[in-house]
């Protein structure tokens, strides 16, 4: 990679993971970097940047935009800007097209609609709780001992669910111990996990109106059992840029790229 | 400073030394020291809104001594507690003290102490899913503790049922509480026009209201009183609703953070001539700010409505929040209400007029008139979004809200937001993920 190449740079500091992307001047994506996200943001920003120095970028003249829940943290950055502008930006770039984007994140969820050219029209963002969020597939596939790789995989090879019914992520614990106690398959559970996440994201898409097409980004779209739900139970295809869970950081450096 | 109390003093003296004249010269004082510093060394410190309104001390001046006058009128007068939306006229011609609980628990809202409060009804077993305000007025009760020093006792009660149901059993409450009367208004709910029979339903209570506010007066009602008491809170109302008016000037003078701290004597101080002088004075003050050009919000880009109660403890964090940007929250279905039903206001024929304004307000109508109502005010004000406040604790204001935020995006094109908090329990107030949505909302309109 040359220091022509790198042309901007965009930070997404989430609550889960922290991902930095850096895009030529046209504005296509040449450079990333993922890491699980620290509680010490500021260090992890430095030695992100330090990566991107490596990568031939002047920290000078650098052009970055910081999106994320630690977005107010990064001081280098130019502009602040929130990951519904960002992940609206990527998607639309990605795509080529405006649609309704599902974005499930550690630490919330949101809906974004989309114009065909690229605006955020409307957008809707899961409530105070965990529930909807990629944190309570996490927090159950612990508790299961089943890793958040394959955890989806083993979900759609089940034909039996059950279901959860709680929709807290502390509660929902307790339930899968009392189910595995009952001897349910852990394979039903798991897809009855999936099902509950799925139908609160799907009430939010409800609440906001689907305009077509269905998109998805966010770590959690790599999950298939959540792909596959999301398409059955709002009856459309869903749709995936290359790169789901980059989507933000690329919204941000395609910002910091300018209009 | 108080007047302790001789033997040889009755009650009656004793509250008008300690309100009337040492009370007052105190707060006078008091006020005029504020306003000296205001203009000697203004101590504003925000970069984008501008400082609150001259009258602000005035304001101060007028809540403190509405607030002694409680802490002593049981020495002298007779007191009733009352709902918002409750005919105070009648008991106000009758020179009754009259309190408001709603209004106590905003003071405790914006002092931050109304959880704390709170918890005091929640230990005797009140539930966090009852409205704050009823919790922190219970919680006040059961503790004494209030940042106003002391609540009067009251002698009479009056409940009406224009703004909710919750006042039903609230107000049951603190009758069975303090073991006096209570008067009950039933205000039938509105779906589209009231017919005559609920007009009639209304002014009949009214009347039947009169006997029971005498005997605990041990007064007869003077019906050129009540006239002149209604006549009183009509100028206010017109003066308040004007002052609303003055917004749909660019940059507007005054934005809902400065209504929301103005409003205070328009709800519990109706009535009276200081109210009509003092929002005078204040239409006055925003007359000369618009002849200046000065705006709430140093740099205007946008301008927004308000949906609901204010979040009491956090005006000023989400003044700077949207004002950073140049966004001004410059109009409210909420501050609305205590001005848009001045015109139906006709001090000639207080008990019918009564009857129709404490049928009207926006809680005891339609979601529908609320939606109507908010695209006259978008209208109006030339607004670019709309904000609403779903709080927990008033159920009847934000039930609705999802589908009045659906037509305003799809029907008339209006960005809207709708933000979960509370307007007094900080409890269910996130403010990271207050701060996240409007900030994505701030940048879905372009600042």
């Amino acid at each position: 990679m040359t220091v022509s190449q790198i042309y901007a740079l965009g930070l997404d500091v989430g609550s889960t993971t922290a991902k930095i992307v850096g895009v030529d001047s046209a504005g296509e994506l040449v450079w990333s970097h993922l890491e699980a996200a620290e509680p010490r943001v500021a260090d992890q920003v430095e030695r992100f940047l330090e990566l991107a120095k490596e990568e031939g970028v002047s920290t000078d003249q650098m052009l970055l935009v910081a999106t994320g829940y630690g977005r107010k943290l990064v001081e280098q950055a130019a502009r602040q800007v929130t990951e519904i502008t960002c992940h609206a930006r990527g998607i639309h770039r990605s795509l080529g097209h405006g649609g309704t984007l599902v974005d499930i994140g550690g630490q919330d969820s949101k809906v974004i609609r989309i114009s065909p050219q690229g605006d955020v029209i409307d957008f809707v963002m899961s409530d105070k709780c965990a529930a909807g969020t990629g944190r309570f597939l996490e927090n159950t596939a612990n508790r299961l001992g089943v890793s958040i790789d394959e955890m989806g995989l083993r979900a759609l090879q089940s034909n039996q669910e059950v279901p959860i019914s709680s929709t807290c992520t502390v509660f929902a614990e307790s339930e899968v111990i009392s189910l595995i106690a009952q001897g349910v398959p852990l394979a039903a559970i798991l897809r009855g996990l999936h099902r509950s996440l799925t139908r609160r994201v799907v009430a939010l898409v409800r609440s906001i109106g689907l305009g077509s097409p269905l998109m998805l980004s966010g770590g959690v779209a790599y999950n298939q059992a959540i792909r596959s739900m999301l398409e059955e139970e709002c009856q459309t295809p869903v749709l995936l840029p290359q790169h789901p869970q980059l989507m933000g950081a690329y919204g941000a450096a395609l910002i910091s790229l300018g209009p | 400073m108080s007047v302790a109390g001789g033997s040889h003093l009755g009650g009656s003296l004793r509250y008008h030394l300690n309100v009337d004249l040492i009370g007052r010269a105190a707060l006078r004082l008091g006020r005029w020291k504020a306003e000296f510093q205001a203009r000697a060394s203004p101590r504003w410190d925000s970069q984008y809104i501008s400082p609150p309104l001259k009258i602000s001390p005035r304001t101060k001046e007028l809540i403190y001594r509405h607030y002694l006058a409680g802490r002593y009128a049981n020495l002298g007068r007779k007191v009733a507690w009352v709902t918002s939306g409750a005919p105070a006229e009648l008991l106000k011609a009758l020179d009754f003290y009259v309190l408001y609980p709603e209004n106590h628990g905003a003071v405790c809202g914006t002092t931050r102490q109304a959880v704390d409060i709170s918890i005091h009804a929640e230990n005797a077993g009140y539930s966090r899913d009852i409205c704050s305000y009823a919790r922190t007025d219970i919680g006040a009760l059961l503790s004494g503790v209030t940042p106003v020093g002391k609540l009067p006792r009251p002698d009479l009660l009056m409940a009406c049922t224009n703004i909710c149901q919750t006042v039903l059993f609230w107000y049951r409450l603190l009758a069975h509480h303090f073991g006096v009367p209570l008067i009950l208004i039933d205000t039938p709910f509105i779906y589209s026009q009231p017919g005559n029979h609920a007009i009639e339903y209304v002014r009949r209570q009214l009347e039947e209201a009169v006997p029971v506010a005498e005997q605990v007066a041990s007064k007869s009602l003077d019906e050129g009183r009540l006239r002149q008491v209604t006549r009183m809170s009509r100028m206010a109302s017109e003066l308040w609703l004007e002052i609303m008016g003055r917004a749909s000037h660019r940059p507007a003078p005054i934005s809902v953070f400065d209504q929301f701290i103005q409003m205070a004597p328009i709800v519990e101080m109706r009535g009276e001539a200081y109210t009509v002088d003092f929002y005078a004075a204040m239409l006055e003050e925003v007359d000369s700010r618009v002849a200046k050009g000065i705006g709430a919000v140093k740099n205007e880009q946008k301008r927004l409505l308000w949906d609901n109660l204010p979040i009491w403890y956090r005006l000023r964090y989400l003044a700077e929040l949207l004002g950073e940007r140049g966004v001004a929250l410059i109009a409210s279905t909420y501050t609305n209400a205590w001005g848009e039903l001045a015109p139906l206001i006709d001090p000639q024929r207080p008990f019918e007029s009564a009857a129709r304004v404490y049928l009207y307000p926006i809680l005891n109508q339609g979601s529908g008139h609320k939606l109507e109502t908010m695209r006259r005010m978008i209208a109006q004000y030339e607004l670019d979004g709309v904000l609403l406040h779903s709080d927990r604790s008033c159920k009847p204001y934000s039930i609705g809200q999802m589908d009045q935020r659906d037509r305003l995006i799809h029907t008339y094109g209006i960005p809207a937001l709708l933000l979960e908090a509370d307007h007094n329990d900080w409890r269910a107030f996130s403010e990271e993920q207050v701060a996240n949505r409007l900030s994505a909302f701030m940048e879905l309109l372009g600042v």
